[in-house]
């Protein structure tokens, strides 16, 4: 299993029946692979649509229907569209249950920083902050590390997207949660021990007695 | 409402207008009145519209000929040209989180100075701008946007302009049609009066100034 689908796989655990659900970009769009249907969970497009399909096949693409990229999807029976405002009054007004975002940094309160790298890379926030203020729970798919760098941090040296705190931040070697504003190791990747992951985790992390694996 | 000719309707928009444009990733956007700005080579241009597309498509058309002098936008990733304009300072460039974009259009439209949202509290998107708490909780005044013109696609329009969308093309057509002292409209479809019924009519005819009448009738 690569790093991508264990990240998929154990997100996928946290969505409930009836969810409504909103996946970002990269990572975060793989979750829904490992959804199954039984669950009858909602996934919103934010350019106006609840209820997203799979990628139409060949032929049968239709141009008024897209994701948020502009993409041909497809439309589930029982699904909805509506305007903007709409769509993030849906996501600032709480309506949305679940919200996944890829991430460049978290730090130890649980802060996100996932919309700029001054200089480097100014693209715009597009819908992330709103999701980060308004979905109920905000949860973090992301890769622990990059290029041997810890994404866990003390402290974000990047832009943060919002002051609130995310709620759940998983990646290729832990779960990581923020019981009183402080980061915990909740659960660690199979085969990683505890002591792998704190060596190269920048932040802090409270590690209780025992620290289950991920099932996945 | 009047029924205009392309070339007419873009003739009345004046060099240096700002204009509010429907669409998100170019879905949704009167493509129509974009090829008739470029043709009319419309500059100086102060374009309101959530994305910057793609060169070659929607507003991005507006960028490979290099019409725009200042964009409010959410995002502008997935258009290189749009971003180098805006790294040379050709294009002067303000990015605002989606749904806080909405509403300020929303409330552009609606009779609103502004709105409060807690989107941005405690972010560089704070910077300069009143925070306000209510009830404990901190938020950010966000003021009304409006413009000259706003170009609106609709999938159908009727003869005396009510308009509704279709799927995600939907997305901010309906709130520009509310923010602009000017409203332009194209349509897939332009059908008789009554076709649209009134439960779905999504956007009532007398916010319509102009309908692009279809060259094919």
């Amino acid at each position: 299993m690569d790093a991508q689908e264990i990240i998929a796989r154990r997100v996928a655990q946290e969505l409930k029946p009836g969810n409504l659900v909103n996946l970002g970009i990269g990572i975060p769009t793989l979750v829904a692979n490992y959804v199954s249907p039984d669950l009858k969970v909602f996934f919103q497009s934010e350019n106006g649509l609840i209820g997203t399909g799979p990628i139409p096949e060949q032929g049968l693409a239709h141009p008024l229907l897209t994701d948020a990229g502009g993409r041909p999807i497809s439309a589930l029976p029982g699904a909805s569209t509506f305007d903007s405002a709409m769509s993030f009054a849906l996501i600032r007004g709480g309506h949305v249950d679940v919200t996944v975002l890829g991430g460049l940094q978290v730090d130890a309160g649980g802060h996100l920083a996932n919309w700029m790298i001054p200089g480097k890379m100014v693209p715009g926030m597009g819908g992330a902050m709103d999701l980060v203020a308004g979905a109920k729970r905000v949860i973090v798919a992301m890769q622990h590390a990059a290029k041997g760098k810890s994404k866990i941090v003390k402290q974000c040296n990047l832009p943060l997207t919002s002051s609130r705190a995310v709620s759940l931040v998983v990646t290729d070697l832990a779960v990581i949660g923020f019981p009183d504003g402080k980061a915990a190791l909740i659960e660690t990747a199979p085969g990683v021990s505890v002591g792998e992951v704190m060596a190269v985790t920048e932040a802090e992390l409270v590690v209780g007695d025992s620290v289950p694996e991920m099932k996945i | 409402m009047r029924a205009v000719s392309v070339e007419e309707a873009v003739a009345m928009i004046p060099t240096g207008a700002s204009l509010m444009v429907g669409g998100f990733m170019g879905v949704g956007t009167p493509e129509r009145l974009l090829d008739e700005l470029v043709r009319q080579k419309k500059s100086n241009l102060t374009i309101i519209s959530n994305d910057a597309a793609t060169p070659g498509k929607g507003v991005g058309k507006l960028f490979d000929a290099t019409l725009v002098s200042r964009l409010t936008a959410t995002h502008i990733g997935l258009n290189p040209k749009a971003q180098q304009q805006m790294l040379t300072n050709q294009v002067a460039v303000d990015l605002i989180p989606q749904g806080t974009f909405a509403e300020r259009i929303r409330a552009g439209g609606s009779g609103l100075g502004g709105v409060l949202t807690p989107t941005g509290v405690g972010t560089l998107v704070a910077e300069g701008k009143r925070q306000i708490e209510v009830d404990g909780k901190p938020y950010l005044l966000e003021t009304a946007l409006r413009a000259q013109f706003a170009l609106v696609h609709a999938f159908l329009a009727d003869y005396l302009g009510n308009l509704s969308y279709a799927l995600t093309s939907r997305n901010f057509n309906p709130v520009m049609a509310m923010a602009a002292d000017t409203v332009i409209v194209t349509a897939e479809h332009i059908v008789p009066v009554g076709v649209i019924a009134p439960d779905h009519v999504m956007t009532p005819a007398p916010l319509v100034d102009y309908l692009i009448t279809n060259s094919n009738g």
